[in-house]
């Protein structure tokens, strides 16, 4: 048995150190690798740390709507035969419905209830959830195929990289700015954003507040869903995926601060920075430095690099 | 929760015992290998109550100290080939070292921020379990572990991890009912004003942390000798959270709330797997029965039962 330093020194003594250190071309595929997954990340996170922010609920069961987003990419490419697009379209709209059913059904009667309670109804979610996907699709590892216009590779000039990739480095900040935008430059934004201040208040204005929550769950959790259809060429839809990705954006939101979008994008990247290097200077140990990171944050900031220390209870 | 023990309750736990010890006289090797299971699961959930009902704080990680204590149980008695007392004694320490640098980070944090602290540190270990694959097995599991020929059959085996847990549970009681127990209770109850009175407010939290731990690495060593092997899967969050559930469905209000708890979850596990493949929606089911209408589990609904029949009497 080797011992944990033994462990890590094996694998520094990888290739990729020394890959990263004379190949310009294998560095700057590392970052666009680490760039699309972290925007792919992003979009999902995004979800959560918005649900997070106005319904201060951490939704367990958003690595089942992912997993969902995915399944239905499948079903709607695979088994419809309709294209890429539309099992993007397809997964977005399966979890409007979706969500917007758990919404109404269940969390709206939780909402003055305590944090503990919340958390613990979405992983009652998460359980059955996962077995409502088995019943739908089995449990088989699907593939999804890339879309046929971006199967290929786009020439950078120094090196060639895959142009789905490529898309999704493009269609995270887009994204990213998309809800920025609409979060501070519309009424329904400025709206949301008074919800998360003040709900009596909202509603003492005249506003409907449960309509607010219901929207924000729904387009949150949608965003899971297409995070899903986007992950699944290289993310094969398959049972227990949920659990694994729920840890992943906990991780993201953790380092970024809940609730704030600039931090689950900045987190996402760091993540897939931390991942796709770690994995480059230690074969298999990308999970360890990621969680190393997230430690290191949690040193110098409990509450995140943009959240806001939260308040004592009185 | 904090009131001494009731004769009822003395009742109560003299009639388990009895009942814990004659489990080998009915002659079932069934029957025993459950029981078994049962009273390792019953520490593990009880020991998690000192975090949830005692500090208030939820613990969305606590398998990773079942595992640390399993996994490290495991590799000093067979790679190493240590002797039982030994082994199990390093195996507590290092559960404790590990609870104890957890904790320091986790207990900056409260309510939704500690849970998922928790769960990412639990996954950290979960990691290292499953990629440090020469020492633990990786994703095959830690298979073979070796256990002395004392306690290596069935019965002795039941007795060996009878006596541990009862032991446990006892020093568990007389910690939970000792003044520090209680100023755990005021720090639950009004964190604010315990320490306006002069509780350190974090470091009682600290002290539930670790204590919660050491008792959830001494069922994880005594989990790994009895299937002779550990697993990944016992350091992923939703064994965590299973424990979680079985010390809600219990009752956190209640010293020994969660052991029922863990007894009924397991129990309806093995019968559920008898008809159908979807516990997980059983399980699913049971908690959002918890969640709205037991909100202080069984051993509250007993109570609760008992206040309604005393009064129409």
């Amino acid at each position: 048995m080797e011992t944990l330093v033994e462990f890590l020194r094996t694998g520094m003594a990888s290739p990729g150190i020394t890959m990263l250190l004379n190949n310009p071309n294998f560095v700057l595929i590392q970052v666009l690798n680490s760039v699309s997954m972290g925007m792919n990340f992003f979009i999902i996170a995004a979800g959560l740390s918005l649900i997070f922010g106005v319904l201060k609920v951490i939704n367990f069961a958003h690595g089942a709507f992912y997993m969902f987003g995915a399944y239905i990419m499948y079903s709607v490419t695979e088994t419809m035969g309709l294209n890429f697009f539309w099992g993007v379209v397809g997964a977005g709209v399966g979890l409007v419905l979706l969500s917007a059913a758990i919404e109404r059904t269940l969390f709206r009667f939780v909402y003055d209830k305590e944090h503990l309670l919340q958390l613990l109804l979405t992983f009652a979610l998460v359980l059955i959830l996962g077995d409502f996907a088995k019943i739908l699709w089995g449990t088989e590892q699907y593939s999804v195929s890339y879309p046929d216009n971006l199967a290929g590779a786009t020439n950078l000039g120094i090196t060639y990289y895959p142009s789905y990739r490529l898309l999704l480095c493009l269609l995270g900040p887009v994204i990213f700015l998309a809800m920025w935008l609409f979060i501070e430059h519309t009424r329904w934004g400025r709206i949301t954003k008074a919800a998360t201040q003040n709900r009596e208040m909202l509603a003492a204005l005249g506003i409907n507040v449960p309509l607010i929550y219901t929207s924000v769950f729904i387009v949150g959790s949608a965003l899971a869903g297409i995070g899903g259809a986007l992950a699944s060429p290289f993310n094969s839809p398959t049972p227990g995926m949920d659990a694994i990705v729920i840890v992943e954006c906990f991780v993201i939101v953790i380092i970024g601060g809940l609730g704030s979008l600039w931090g689950t994008f900045v987190g996402a990247l760091i993540y897939g920075f931390v991942f796709n290097f770690g994995s480059v200077i230690i074969p298999n140990g990308q999970d360890i430095f990621a969680f190393l990171i997230l430690l290191i944050v949690l040193l110098f900031r409990p509450w995140g690099l943009f959240g806001r220390p939260e308040m004592e209870g009185h | 929760m904090t009131d001494p023990m009731t004769r009822s309750t003395l009742m109560g736990c003299v009639a388990t015992l009895v009942f814990l010890l004659s489990v080998p006289l009915f002659h079932s090797a069934y029957l025993i290998d459950v029981v078994t299971e049962i009273l390792i699961y019953a520490l593990f959930a009880l020991s998690l109550n000192v975090i949830i009902g005692y500090s208030g704080n939820v613990s969305f990680g606590h398998a990773a100290y079942f595992a640390i204590g399993g996994y490290t149980n495991a590799i000093l008695l067979t790679t190493y080939g240590w002797a039982l007392v030994p082994s199990f004694v390093i195996s507590i320490l290092a559960t404790i070292s590990a609870a104890g640098i957890v904790a320091y980070f986790c207990t900056r944090l409260t309510d939704i921020y500690f849970a998922m602290l928790t769960l990412a540190f639990s996954m950290l270990v979960w990691a290292i379990a499953f990629k440090w694959r020469s020492a633990t097995g990786g994703d095959d599991g830690f298979v073979g572990i070796l256990i002395p020929d004392l306690i290596g059959d069935r019965t002795r085996f039941y007795y060996f991890t009878l006596i541990l847990v009862t032991a446990s549970v006892a020093l568990l009681w007389s910690i939970c009912h000792s003044a520090f127990g209680r100023t755990l209770v005021a720090v639950r109850e009004n964190a604010v004003r315990a320490g306006f009175v002069g509780v350190n407010t974090r470091l009682m939290r600290w002290w539930a942390f670790v204590i919660a731990g050491t008792f959830a690495g001494i069922a994880g060593a005594i989990f790994g000798m009895f299937h002779r092997g550990m697993y990944v899967e016992s350091a992923f969050w939703t064994q965590s959270a299973t424990v979680l559930i079985m010390t809600l469905l219990g009752g956190m209000f209640s010293f020994f709330g969660p052991a029922i708890g863990a007894a009924t979850l397991f129990i309806l596990e093995r019968i559920t797997n008898e008809y159908t493949e979807y516990w997980p929606t059983v399980l699913g089911v049971v908690l959002l029965v918890i969640l709205l209408f037991l909100p202080d589990g069984l051993s509250g609904l007993a109570r609760r039962v008992h206040a309604f029949t005393t009064k129409n009497k």
